[in-house]
């Protein structure tokens, strides 16, 4: 039965590639705000038909499952064995899938502390632009047989080929989190921030917002107590709904209805002075989001983000005119385009979606 | 002088205009000069280079790139040269470049916790230079006092703690690279994450196959305040294999988890005497770092688990000296081998783990075939087996006998669902496994990879990826999850 599905997104695949026909590679939607407007002319391929756990043993830490999976239902299978995706992936909608977290590349609060999507997975099976089904990877956490095709999916935006399955390493939920918020300014924080990431303790999300830091402390219960008395501040009850919302932008800082940027910065960035805007910190630093009106200085925030060893992304809102991701230099900008031809030849995977030249 | 390549007249070319930017000593020709260089780590596999290169800058770097990609010369890179799988074998016809010379750290950022290194510096280095900042690079792979953290990147070296702190691609944020051609790339950044493609991924691991790293910027991450060893010995490998199971069960995940078999803790034994149980089946050997209050919480833990999970005898070091002390044997176990054979070959494949049992058991009927014996040790956390096969290369037909049962353990390894390299690399040794663990497609994609990079093929040509026409040579069978792809599909 499955494969019956395969061969018929692979049926598709060829035939769109004989007629230059591009496709719209589609799983949940809840994504489809992120990067590029799929082309007009794009015909949808909804892949969330291919959908299920595969496999899945705790003891291994491994879980497989098709992309079309909806990414609530790993998590709860996950979290009924008491294990998570520590990279805590954003949903913005509960139809997001497993195919189209990977594909986005995004990763929640715990990033900083526990890595990003590109670093649990560990295998993936995918339709190249030819309609091949193709295996990288695999279930085990040490792989090194083969270019890393598998990380190169991650934040590829559909791109470089149809994800039908992925393996993801998978880690135990902490015994105990707790949050605690500290007053302070943006300036402080930073320092804060990463001053206590140069120390072993157990902080697994920090967020400064409206002149407050939270930071989520996880482990051992007696780790989280030894650790918040080091930090000081006081404990944060609502804590689980706060980082929720960070997650999921339900939060009051990104409910303006402006532009919103996302700019990934060297953590120990001093605020940016970019005047209009309003600034939500992440990942100790190193994770900033800007709202901003309308008329975006789209140059002044692109050349602030390079500074600092970065890049700016628009993230929600934008008009079509402004590209989505920053620029890349020439160099990789070849090496980018070379790769799409050789994954997809005739250039119908979610053309334009990354970048408008492919 | 004379020159020992004077077929045509190319080296002797290609040594005069490398000596207009290089000086003197850093272009060696001279049979005997080039003889250390002719094999890495993996010495059952030499070849002499016909040039040595030793470049200091990246500007010379890319000017050597430049002249080879004019000239169509072969280049392959080298670090340390402590690579097991012959990674930096050299090309007859090409240029071999050893980065040692590019021995630099040059910046320490404690506050942001980077460090930004040359390739040619060794992995420890870095972890020493960091420590009083209370910092460390993560990634220690078991040569880390010689190998250079270039050689890590192409390798994606991982090491004891990686299950917890991971391999080189989870501890890596930026990397200069030169593309055959020297153009300068810039691939991730200061930041956690890059716009575009992940080619921070794609580039480590690639064995030297993509582009020549100039320069790498680590990540450190604080040293745990504590660390602790559980050392469990069990009669019984199953139970053993069942035990690391158990402990991941429980939430835990351990900063280390090693295991030994049998012979191993004998060879071991008889060489450090580090008080192993010598009637044990095998023995495990789990760590704990942390805080102290949660190396506490987790030791105690830790030791009910293999309680429970039926050891026989369980000892917790209780200070640095004792842990260290029984950390020697788990790393004095390729010593140990050396000792109780004149050579021995180091494997290296990775299995789920609740097929340990099964595939040790299949060694070990291989190992009775095969006449040689077989020492294993495996990181137990992440299923990664080092099986060591013993032989003795004077005897005539006895390495190609050890090859061709190092080849099957590999086999047996894809069969199990795992791969036939947790973390030496394809290098030259794999090479025809790689025809059992991928499909012809998934190999041509392979190649268009290397394409798009380095489209002549002269950057470490002929390694990490089989031409289909070997394959086919070879008659090697695709297998995928133990059962044949599309076995109606005409083989070439």
């Amino acid at each position: 039965m499955q494969q019956v599905i395969i061969d018929q997104f692979s049926a598709t695949v060829r035939a769109a590639a004989e007629n230059s026909q591009p496709l719209h590679i589609r799983g949940g939607g809840s994504k489809s705000f992120y990067g590029h407007p799929p082309s007009e002319h794009a015909k949808i391929l909804d892949v969330s038909p291919y959908q299920g756990i595969t496999e899945y043993e705790p003891t291994e830490l491994v879980i497989t499952a098709r992309a079309g999976t909806p990414l609530a239902e790993i998590e709860s299978l996950l979290r009924q064995n008491s294990q998570m995706l520590a990279f805590e992936p954003p949903y913005f909608s509960e139809t997001a899938t497993l195919g189209g977290c990977v594909a986005a590349g995004l990763s929640g609060p715990r990033r900083a502390s526990a890595g990003a999507v590109r670093d649990f997975v560990l295998g993936v099976r995918i339709l190249d632009g030819t309609g091949h089904d193709l295996h990288f990877g695999g279930q085990v956490m040490k792989n090194v047989a083969g270019y890393d095709v598998s990380r190169l999916m991650v934040g590829a935006m559909g791109t470089l080929g149809i994800l039908l399955e992925v393996s993801l390493k998978v880690l135990p939920l902490p015994t105990v989190e707790q949050t605690i918020c500290l007053e302070m300014g943006e300036t402080e924080a930073i320092e804060y921030m990463n001053r206590w990431a140069g120390k072993p303790l157990s902080v697994s999300a920090t967020c400064h917002v409206n002149e407050r830091l939270y930071m989520r402390l996880s482990g051992a219960e007696s780790a989280v107590r030894a650790a918040h008395t080091q930090l000081g501040g006081e404990a944060y009850p609502a804590g689980d709904a706060f980082w929720k919302s960070v997650r999921e932008h339900s939060h009051d800082f990104f409910k303006p209805p402006v532009p919103l940027w996302r700019l990934s910065v060297k953590s120990t960035t001093p605020p940016l002075s970019l005047s209009q805007t309003k600034q939500l910190i992440e990942w100790n630093g190193a994770l900033r989001w800007l709202t901003c009106p309308k008329e975006s200085p789209v140059d002044t925030i692109r050349q602030a983000a390079q500074k600092a060893g970065g890049h700016a992304t628009l993230f929600r809102r934008h008009n079509c005119a402004i590209p989505v991701f920053q620029e890349l230099s020439p160099a990789l900008a070849g090496i980018h385009q070379r790769l799409k031809q050789k994954f997809d030849p005739a250039g119908i995977l979610n053309p334009g979606r990354l970048y408008p030249e492919f | 002088m004379t020159c020992n390549f004077s077929a045509s007249n190319m080296p002797i070319d290609l040594i005069k205009q490398l000596r207009t930017f290089l000086p003197q000593e850093s272009v060696l020709h001279e049979t005997e000069d080039l003889r250390p260089y002719e094999c890495d780590g993996l010495s059952a596999y030499r070849q002499t280079p016909m040039i040595v290169v030793l470049p200091q800058t990246e500007s010379q770097i890319a000017q050597i790139l430049q002249l080879c990609h004019a000239t169509q010369t072969p280049v392959v890179a080298r670090g340390a040269g402590t690579g097991l799988s012959g990674g930096a074998l050299p090309h007859a016809k090409g240029v071999l470049m050893s980065l040692a010379k590019l021995n630099q750290i040059l910046e320490i950022d404690p506050l942001t916790r980077t460090a930004r290194v040359q390739p040619g510096v060794r992995n420890l280095a870095i972890s020493d230079a960091t420590r009083p900042y209370g910092l460390y690079y993560a990634p220690d792979p078991s040569s880390q006092i010689a190998c250079s953290i270039g050689g890590n990147v192409a390798e994606n070296s991982g090491g004891v703690h990686c299950l917890k702190y991971g391999l080189t691609v989870h501890n890596i944020l930026k990397l200069r690279v030169l593309t055959i051609d020297g153009e300068s790339l810039e691939i991730g950044g200061d930041s956690l994450d890059s716009p575009g493609f992940d080619l921070l991924a794609l580039m480590t691991g690639s064995e030297g196959m993509l582009g020549i790293v100039t320069e790498i910027t680590v990540k450190l991450i604080p040293v745990p305040e504590k660390a602790q060893l559980v050392m469990a010995t069990f009669e019984d490998i199953q139970k053993a294999g069942q035990a690391v199971a158990n402990v991941i069960a429980a939430g835990i995940i351990p900063a280390g988890m090693e295991m030994m078999d049998k012979i191993t803790i004998h060879a071991v034994e008889a060489f450090l005497h580090a008080g192993y149980d010598l009637n044990a089946e095998a023995i495990l050997l789990c760590e704990s770092d942390g805080t102290a209050e949660e190396v506490a919480d987790e030791i105690e833990r830790m030791h009910s688990i293999m309680k429970s999970s039926g050891a026989t005898r369980i000892t917790t070091s209780q200070n640095e000296a004792e842990r260290l002390r029984l950390w020697a044997g788990r790393k004095a176990a390729f010593p140990a081998a050396g000792r109780v054979s004149p050579d021995y070959y180091c494997m290296d494949g990775t299995i789920p783990r609740k097929h340990l049992a099964n595939v040790l058991k299949g060694i070990e009927t291989l190992s009775q075939e095969y006449g040689l014996r077989c020492m294993n040790v495996f990181h137990a956390g992440d299923g990664n087996l080092h099986p060591l096969i013993l032989y003795d290369a004077n005897t005539p037909g006895e390495l190609e006998k050890t090859e061709e049962f190092g080849g099957k353990i590999l086999e047996m390894c894809i069969h199990a669902g795992g791969t036939i390299t947790g973390e030496h690399g394809v290098g030259m040794e794999k090479i025809n496994q790689m025809c059992t663990q991928f499909a012809p497609n998934e190999l041509t994609l392979f190649h268009s990879v290397k394409a798009a990079f380095d489209p002549q093929g002269l950057l470490n040509p002929g390694k990490a990826v089989p031409t289909l026409h070997r394959c086919a040579e070879l008659g090697a069978m695709h297998v995928h999850s133990g059962s044949e792809k599309f076995p109606d599909l005409p083989r070439f």
